[in-house]
């Protein structure tokens, strides 16, 4: 029987099946984080039970710390008894911890790949939608609520029903400046935020095979924002070759048996999809969105659309339109921007920071721009150390914060003020996600440094061109 | 953690015509530092409900005092965004057992009946007679009913059938969680673990 790759791994991880409902699914690797999981050990207590296999499972913090002074106490006394709760829940059930200052310590979807605990094949769940980052290396990842993270370190198993299957495919060549980012948002613009809701996707096609393992996790990791639980792409020779000799990674037989399992790991030809979708690569410009969710974007030298090209809801667009201070028509380009915010796992990785440098270097920030360079991890933090582009990135006037979700949810003292448009690498851009009246705009770290360095929204391909004459 | 059982629901609406709403409204990030199940309704809809001033928002129609009742109607792609069950306690906590809406976003509507709160999915033009219907008389009342599968607009009479899977509808009715159902299987889990290298 045919299988595609969301088959192969789903069917091998079922435990049980239930008639008229859900599938038991065996969960290899389990992400935990500060902030979704204190109720759920809260429930093992009242249930008297203790986490099932602690080795399958990873604690970080990194949604409620800060990114300045991390050797400091924390201030906020919530935030802190939160990093406290987590720290003790995994001292008691012997999961790992990587707390603030260790120096594993990052976003947990940074640091999963980072330390090889995302492989190929496997399950992995995490009390976070975007788990979905983790697909890049041909696993099941996707984020959970409370109820099921307590289900995980209890029984190591979730109860889901099977997610129809949807393979989005796109051949061609990128344009300079189009980044996974653009690629991503582009998808989102097309399908909207409710397009793939049901769907597991698989990204194939030449765009897909030849971008960087960071630059799929980036793809991965905003299939939610479609809606889809999750997303993946095959494993190859360049997943391969970044998770060989990674901490958690199997090494030497263990490895080689791995390996033969992970070749198997792609959609046989003339599989079935519930839903297929094939773009151009060619048709994808750098991205930018205007509205109050992700799939409110626009090439960037596009113009904002009417709200009666809007297909039904036009007063949600209107409102939409409203909160953001924009007027139907109106073209991105040119408009003035407050903030600039590099970071999150959506863009958080070294490649981000790579990009973000080669566009500002020799050029300096703009005045008015307030911009926040945060790292997705402590190895993030010293490869930008270690590669010289701290150095560049100073010299343009720009200053490194230490490693956390920071900006792109708010939840710590990184909050865009009332009224400010943001430039954001991150993943959403609802109302007041980056702070009580924020204004959002999602773009990717070449869109956003072009902003940092002219204080608008700014084609890249101008400063980039401007470089090479 | 156990939940009150859901059999049949009679009640009054609020209705929230507005499409993809997404968990950041149903309750900011900078809500979730609690440690504990507590009082999230306090901030259900907060930057929908207050001015920053913590001032209540007149226009908003959880401020609005002609309407109540246990089910909360909402527009096309509920619950969209991150996965914190956060948005279903801060739901539940303000007194509602049951969302409806022509489509909801996968996560929280695993989220919702894991701790009890019935997600029920009618079709767009059904979605639009229950909003006239409110608009018409804000003491309007609807059925909700399980066991049946119906939603009725009772001042009219019309019904229509939802959907859910025997498993989750047993599971609402009767009050279980998938923990006890999956502890009960716990020596077949083991047995699978062993086999799944890590």
């Amino acid at each position: 029987m045919k299988k595609t790759l969301f088959d192969k791994v789903w069917d091998a991880h079922v435990v049980q099946k239930v008639a008229d409902g859900p599938d038991v699914l065996f969960i290899d690797r389990h992400l935990v984080h500060e902030v979704t999981s204190p109720v759920a050990f809260l429930g093992l207590k009242s249930r008297n039970i203790k986490v099932l296999y602690p080795e399958r499972t990873f604690a970080t913090a990194d949604h409620n710390t800060p990114t300045l002074n991390q050797h400091l106490p924390v201030k906020d006394p919530l935030s802190a008894n939160q990093l406290r709760a987590l720290e003790q829940n995994a001292e008691e059930h012997h999961i790992p911890y990587w707390g603030l200052g260790h120096e594993k310590n990052g976003i947990v979807h940074v640091i999963g790949p980072e330390n090889g605990i995302t492989l190929p094949g496997a399950t992995i769940v995490c009390g976070d939608s975007h788990t979905s980052t983790h697909g890049a290396f041909g696993a099941i990842a996707f984020g959970i609520g409370t109820s099921e993270v307590e289900m995980v370190l209890a029984t190591q198993c979730i109860m889901q029903p099977k997610p129809k299957s949807m393979r989005i495919t796109i051949n061609g060549k990128l344009n300079s400046a189009v980044t996974p980012k653009d690629v991503a948002l582009y998808i989102i613009s097309q399908l909207s935020t409710s397009g793939a809701t049901g769907y597991f996707v698989e990204y194939a096609g030449d765009i897909f095979k030849q971008m960087s393992m960071e630059g799929r996790m980036t793809v991965c990791n905003l299939s939610i924002e479609m809606g889809a639980r999750g997303g993946m792409v095959a494993p190859d020779e360049k997943t391969f070759d970044y998770i060989k000799n990674r901490e958690f990674t199997p090494k030497g037989e263990a490895w080689d048996k791995a390996m033969k399992y992970w070749e198997t790991l792609y959609t046989d030809d003339d599989s079935v999809f519930d839903h297929e979708i094939t773009f151009n690569g060619e048709d994808i410009e750098p991205m930018i969105t205007y509205g109050t969710n992700p799939g409110m974007g626009i090439g960037i030298s596009g113009g904002i659309p009417l709200a009666n090209a809007i297909e039904g809801g036009a007063a949600t667009y209107k409102k939409s339109l409203q909160y953001m201070d924009f007027q139907e028509g109106e073209n991105m380009l040119g408009k003035a921007i407050d903030f600039v915010f590099l970071g999150s796992c959506t863009n958080g990785r070294i490649e981000d920071f790579r990009a973000f440098t080669s566009l500002v270097k020799g050029k300096q920030k703009a005045e008015n721009v307030t911009a926040w360079l945060v790292p997705g991890s402590h190895k993030v933090e010293e490869a930008i150390k270690e590669e010289g582009l701290l150095e560049i990135l100073n010299k343009a006037g720009f200053e490194l914060r230490e490693p956390g979700c920071s900006a792109c949810l708010a939840m710590n003292d990184d909050k865009i003020p009332a009224g400010k448009y943001a430039v954001s690498t991150s993943n959403r851009n609802f109302e007041g996600r980056q702070g009580p009246g924020a204004r959002t705009l999602l773009a990717s770290p070449l869109v956003a440094a072009a902003a940092a360095i002219t204080g608008r929204v700014t084609d890249p391909r101008e400063l980039m061109v401007f470089e090479t004459a | 953690m156990a939940y009150d059982k859901f059999k049949v629901l009679n009640s009054t609406a609020v209705p929230l015509p507005i499409e993809n709403v997404d968990t950041d409204q149903i309750i900011p990030a900078r809500f979730l530092k609690a440690t504990e199940r507590k009082g999230f309704g306090d901030n259900l809809f907060r930057d929908w409900r207050y001015n920053p001033d913590n001032t209540p928002k007149e226009q908003f129609v959880l401020n609005n005092p002609i309407y109540g009742g246990k089910i909360l109607v909402g527009g096309k792609n509920f619950g969209s965004g991150s996965s914190r069950e956060h948005a279903a306690w801060a739901i539940y906590d303000y007194g509602f057992r049951c969302v409806v809406s022509s489509f909801f976003a996968d996560i929280f509507r695993g989220n919702c009946m894991n701790i009890g709160v019935l997600p029920l999915q009618v079709s767009p033009d059904f979605l639009v007679k229950i909003f006239e219907a409110i608009e018409a008389d804000p003491n309007a009342e609807f059925e909700v009913n399980l066991p049946e599968q119906t939603f009725t607009i009772k001042s009219t009479g019309e019904k229509e059938n939802f959907e859910i899977n025997d498993y989750k509808k047993e599971n609402l009715l009767n009050g279980f969680d998938d923990i006890d159902y999956l502890l009960n299987i716990q020596d077949k889990i083991e047995t699978f673990a062993k086999d799944t290298p890590l």
